[in-house]
């Protein structure tokens, strides 16, 4: 009985310790994949962070794995290389005053579009009860 | 002939939108965030006398320039000559970035830190001899990571610090003798000038 207690508390012990070590190599390719995909490489301004082989993105790509290996979050990586090289990074643009109309933009051109449809739909229906 | 005609000019409008935008997205060109704000800390060797080290903190109190550079870039070569104009008027501070590394003919794998260390002073040293130096301290930067924390991603560049050790101006690429006259020189006397 107690060795069986002595198992469990081991097994436990080594599960936290693997918990506490640096987060294991797959993981950290996979977050460095998936990160540096919807980035953008600044070289070559049409491909990704991941896709690009410019020695600019070799070097950012190992400052990312540095800082994914570190414990960083994705935000914080995020604001480190936007703070450097500004949101023109990002693949997807932060909402904030200055692209409000492109985050906006569309929408109101749905509910333009929708309001000339329906007008148009009206006036088409008028007319044939008219006649 | 109403129905005709707003279409055709929906179209022309969007044409225009489209050229506009096609020119807007031909400056290559970032801004920068880094202006306005601090430049950042760094530590490093000084070429010339390895012992001693430099960082941006002993500029405090001048309006100095920052030039990122490397003997491996070719706009660099067309750029020096106006470097040397600025010396005597307001201290320029070299950064050599990836002297080794970035030389796309050198395989850094095979070589040891110290021996990369080795050859970029070197280079460097025998490319200021030849060119002349404008530089009063030049320091190695041979990973690249002081250049990332100053969103270096296009050599040369050049970085405007005001005394505060504000960066006020960044110019990605060689300078230009319109970018000198227009922008670097009337920012150069605003700062100097202000609060001696």
């Amino acid at each position: 009985m107690s060795l069986r207690n002595c198992a469990f508390g081991l097994m436990l012990i080594l599960q936290l310790a693997g918990a506490l070590a640096a987060p294991p190599t797959a993981e950290v390719d996979q977050r460095l994949q998936s990160l540096s995909g919807e980035l953008r490489c600044l070289v070559c301004q049409n491909q990704s962070l991941a896709d690009s082989d410019a020695e600019l993105a070799v070097d950012l790509r190992r400052e990312i794995r540095r800082m994914i290996e570190a414990g960083k979050s994705d935000a914080e990586i995020r604001d480190f290389l936007v703070a450097r090289y500004g949101d023109f990074i990002l693949y997807e643009p932060p909402f904030k005053p200055l692209t409000l109309a492109l985050w906006l933009g569309p929408l109101l051109f749905l509910v333009l579009g929708l309001g000339l449809l329906i007008r148009s739909l009206r006036r088409r229906g008028q007319e044939n009860s008219e006649s | 002939m109403n129905r005709f005609l707003w279409p055709l000019a929906i179209f022309v409008l969007l044409l225009v939108l489209l050229a506009a935008g096609l020119k807007l997205v031909d400056q290559r060109e970032l801004p920068s965030p880094l202006v306005g704000k601090p430049a950042p800390a760094f530590r490093l060797a000084r070429l010339e006398d390895p012992e001693k080290s430099f960082s941006p903190q002993e500029m405090q109190g001048q309006v100095w320039l920052l030039n990122v550079w490397a003997s491996w870039c070719v706009s660099c070569n067309r750029e020096h000559a106006k470097l040397l104009l600025f010396v005597g008027k307001v201290p320029v501070v070299g950064l050599n970035y990836k002297e080794v590394r970035g030389d796309a003919g050198i395989e850094v794998s095979r070589l040891s830190s110290e021996a990369e260390r080795q050859l970029a002073s070197e280079r460097a040293v025998k490319w200021l001899r030849e060119n002349g130096n404008p530089y009063v301290a030049s320091v190695l930067d041979l990973d690249g990571r002081v250049g990332i924390d100053y969103g270096v991603y296009g050599v040369p560049e050049t970085f405007i610090i005001d005394r505060q050790g504000i960066i006020r101006f960044k110019q990605v690429g060689p300078l230009t003798p319109e970018t000198i006259e227009q922008k670097i020189l009337p920012l150069l006397s605003e700062l100097q000038g202000s609060q001696k």
